[in-house]
C-alpha cells in the first residue's frame, strides 16, 4: 500500500487500455466459489466472518480480474460488514487491483538483493521489450509490469512473480525474453519455485 | 572445538525428491514428537522448551517457552498464530521448511496447541508464497487424515484444527499484532501494547504468536530432548539455526548450522565468498533493519548475542553481502523505497519520516543534493526512531543511520561530485526516482 500518490504502486498510476466496468455493476459469486467462500468460513468462529475477508476477494479476484465496488459490496453482505470495511481492506493490500490488469501481471522483486543481481535491468528490459512503464499495462491487454517489494526468493535472484506463479534466477540481459516466452507457452514458460527438484 | 557442523535437523532432506509427504516424513520419524508429547502434561511440555532455551527465529530472539507459559490459561479459547508472513528483506528460510518440510511445522503447530491448551492454530502465510500454501495445505490434508490432526488425535482425547490464511502483500503483516488485524479482517496496522497476545491476542483471546522456524524447532526439543538441545550452540543460543545467505556471493542459499558458527564461516565457508573476484565492503547480518557490520567484524559468532555484541543484530538471519562495487547512498535509497512503501501509515512519524528520507535519499543520488542534507537525514531519522507503535520506525531509519555513521564520505562525494561516484553495472541505468 501507499499514502504517497507518485509511487508506483498506487492504483491511480495503473494504466490500462481496458475499460473499467461501471460503479454500479452488479457482483455475484459463482455457486463453486460460492461454496469455496463457505468452506472458508468454517475456519473461523461463527460471530467472526470478517477474518474471511482476504479470501472472499481472492476469489472476486480469481472470478473476474479486479476487484469493483460491487464485488466490495457483495462481499460486505456475505460477510456482515459495510463496504466500507472491505474498502478499507482493499485499498491496503498491495495484491488486490481495482483496475483492470494484463492477463500477465509481471511482478519484478526490486528490493537489496534482486536488486544487487540487475533487478534494476530486468524492469529496463521488460520496459523496454513492452514499450511501457511500470504500473501500466500494454496495448494489447496482454501484460502489466509492476515493481514490487522483496518477495523472499534471495538466493534465487532476480525473482518475478507472474500472477501466483514465480520465475527465478533470471537473466536481467535475457528478461525480454519471458515475455516471449510467455506469449508463446503461457505459464509454462516459468520456471517455478527451483526448490521442487522433482520437476528440474 | 565447538560444535559447528552437526546433523542437520530442520532441512535434512529438502534437496530429496518427495521430502514434503507424508510418507517420507513418517519414513525419517515424524509425528514421533507428538506422541511423546501427549504422553505429556501440558505444563510438562512447556517447562521442556522453557529448559531448552528455544529463542524465537523471527527475529526478537524472545524464549518461546516463557511465551507460552505467559498465555493466560483461565481463558477459552486460546489461539497459536504461526507467522509465515516473511518478509523481512534477504529472509526465505522459512519458505524453504513450509515447502519441503511442511509436516515439520505441522507437528509444531499441533505441539504448541497441545502445550497452551489452543485447539485452532492459524499459520498467516504471505500471500506471495501461493505455491508454498499449496504445499502446506497438501499436507495438512495428509495430517487430517492420517489422524495427527482433527478430533481425538492418536487417541489422546485432545483435539486440534490448523488452517492456513493468506494475506494479501503487506510487510507490516508480519508485526505480530498487525498479523492479528490482519487475521480478524483488517488493515495490517500494529495495536498498542500491553495487552500483549498472550493475555488478548487473536479475536481478543489469549495467543501465542510464533515463528515457522520457531514452530519447527518444537518437535525437535521434544524428540532429541533438553540436553541434546542445549549441548548445541553457545549457552543461551542453543539448537539448530537456519541462515539465509544472499547478495554477491558464489552460492546464496539457506544453510542450517549451531549458532557457534561465524559470520565469516557462512559468507567465506557455506555462500564460498564475495564472487567475480570482487572484495567485501559490508554484510548486513539480520535482514534489511539491523546495522552494517565491516569486513574486520566477520569474524562475529552469528548467534542472537554474538551479533547483538558487535553493535547488531542476528534478526531473521538474513545475511545479505555487499561487494565494493556497492555504493552505500544507492543500498540507503534502496532500502528506504522499502519502508516507504511498506509503511502502515498509523503512526505519523513513520508514515512521513520514510517518505521525506527516501525523497532526501534520492536526491542526493542523482547528485542534486547539499551537505545540509545530511544533517536532515539524521535529525529525521532521530525523530522516528522510538516514536512509533512498532519497531517499523527504527528497523526504517537503520540504513540510514547505519550508511551515515560508516559511509559519511560516500555521501560527501555525491554531494561535492553532484553525481553516483559508484553506479555499479548492475544497477539500472535510468536515475533513482526517475519514476
Amino acid at each position: 500500500m501507499s499514502f504517497h500518490a507518485k509511487m508506483a504502486y498506487d492504483a491511480t498510476f495503473q494504466k490500462s487500455a481496458r475499460e473499467l466496468a461501471p460503479d454500479d455493476a452488479p457482483f455475484a459469486y459463482t455457486p463453486e466459489n460460492r461454496a469455496r467462500l463457505d468452506a472458508i468460513l468454517e475456519r473461523y468462529p461463527a460471530d467472526r466472518k470478517r477474518s474471511a475477508v482476504l479470501p472472499a476477494l481472492y476469489l472476486v479476484q480469481y472470478q473476474q480480474g479486479y476487484i469493483t465496488p460491487g464485488a466490495m459490496r457483495a462481499v460486505a453482505e456475505a460477510l456482515a460488514i459495510t463496504p466500507a470495511d472491505v474498502e478499507d481492506v482493499v485499498s491496503y493490500y498491495t495484491m488486490f487491483h481495482t483496475r483492470p490488469v494484463g492477463k500477465y501481471v509481471l511482478n519484478v522483486c526490486r528490493t537489496l538483493s534482486c536488486a544487487v543481481n540487475g533487478a534494476g535491468r530486468v524492469v529496463e528490459e521488460l520496459c523496454a521489450k513492452l514499450g511501457i512503464r511500470p504500473g501500466e499495462t500494454d496495448p494489447t491487454g496482454t501484460f502489466t509490469l509492476v515493481e514490487v517489494e522483496c518477495l523472499g526468493a534471495c538466493d534465487r535472484a532476480p525473482v518475478v512473480m507472474v500472477n501466483d506463479a514465480w520465475h527465478e534466477c533470471l537473466d536481467p540481459a535475457a528478461a525480454g525474453r519471458l515475455v516471449d516466452d510467455l506469449r508463446a507457452r503461457g505459464e509454462a514458460a516459468l520456471s517455478g519455485c527451483l526448490h521442487k527438484v522433482e520437476e528440474q | 572445538m565447538p560444535v559447528i557442523e552437526m546433523e542437520q535437523v530442520l532441512i535434512p532432506h529438502v534437496r530429496e525428491p518427495n521430502s514434503f509427504t507424508l510418507d517420507f516424513y513418517l519414513a525419517h520419524g515424524g509425528y514421533a514428537a507428538l506422541k511423546t508429547a501427549l504422553g505429556r502434561t501440558p505444563d510438562e511440555i512447556i517447562e521442556m522448551v522453557k529448559a531448552s532455551g528455544l529463542r524465537g527465529r523471527g527475529g526478537a530472539g524472545f524464549p518461546t517457552g516463557m511465551k507460552w507459559q505467559f498465555v493466560d490459561k483461565k481463558i477459552e479459547p486460546r489461539y497459536i498464530v504461526c507467522n509465515a508472513d516473511e518478509s523481512e528483506p534477504g529472509t526465505f528460510k522459512d519458505h524453504l521448511l513450509m515447502e519441503r518440510n511442511p509436516h515439520l511445522l505441522v507437528e509444531g503447530c499441533a505441539i504448541g496447541c497441545y502445550a497452551i491448551g489452543a485447539r485452532t492454530a492459524y499459520i498467516y502465510i504471505r500471500g506471495e508464497f501461493h505455491h508454498v500454501q499449496r504445499h502446506l495445505e497438501r499436507a495438512i490434508e495428509e495430517a487430517y487424515a492420517a489422524g495427527y490432526l482433527g478430533r481425538d488425535i492418536l487417541g489422546s482425547g485432545f483435539d486440534c484444527d490448523v488452517f492456513v490464511h493468506r494475506g494479501a502483500g503487506a510487510y507490516e503483516a508480519g508485526e505480530e499484532t498487525a498479523l492479528l488485524e490482519s487475521l480478524e479482517g483488517k488493515r495490517a496496522q500494529p495495536r498498542n501494547k500491553p495487552p500483549v497476545p498472550a493475555v488478548a491476542g487473536l479475536y481478543g483471546k489469549p495467543s501465542a504468536v510464533n515463528n515457522v522456524e520457531t514452530l519447527c524447532n518444537v518437535p525437535i526439543v521434544v524428540s532429541r530432548g533438553v540436553e541434546w538441545y542445549t549441548s548445541i550452540g553457545p549457552e543461551k543460543n542453543g539448537g539448530p539455526k537456519l541462515y539465509c545467505v544472499s547478495g554477491h556471493v558464489k552460492r546464496p542459499g539457506v544453510y542450517e548450522a549451531t549458532m557457534n558458527i561465524t559470520l565469516r564461516e557462512l559468507v567465506e565457508g557455506r555462500a564460498g565468498g564475495v564472487r567475480d573476484g570482487r572484495t567485501l565492503k559490508a554484510v548486513i547480518p539480520g535482514g534489511s533493519s539491523v546495522p552494517i557490520l565491516l569486513p574486520d567484524q566477520l569474524d562475529t559468532q552469528a548467534s542472537f548475542d554474538g551479533v547483538q555484541r558487535a553493535g547488531s543484530l542476528l534478526g531473521s538471519a538474513a545475511i545479505v553481502v555487499l561487494d565494493d562495487t556497492t555504493c552505500m547512498v544507492w543500498l540507503a535509497e534502496n532500502l528506504l523505497h522499502f519502508y516507504r512503501h511498506e509503511s502502515c501509515g498509523k503512526c505519523t512519524p513513520c508514515r512521513e519520516g520514510t517518505d521525506w528520507l527516501h525523497k532526501i535519499l534520492a536526491r542526493i543520488e542523482r547528485g542534486e543534493g547539499q551537505m545540509s542534507d545530511l544533517d536532515l537525514l539524521a535529525s529525521i531519522s532521530r525523530n522516528v526512531g522510538g516514536k512509533t507503535l512498532c519497531a517499523f520506525g527504527d528497523a526504517a531509519i537503520t540504513p540510514v543511520v547505519t550508511t551515515l555513521k560508516h559511509f559519511r564520505d560516500e555521501y560527501e562525494a555525491h554531494v561535492r561530485e553532484g553525481r553516483c561516484t559508484r553506479p555499479a553495472p548492475w544497477r539500472a541505468r535510468h536515475l533513482v526516482g526517475a519514476h
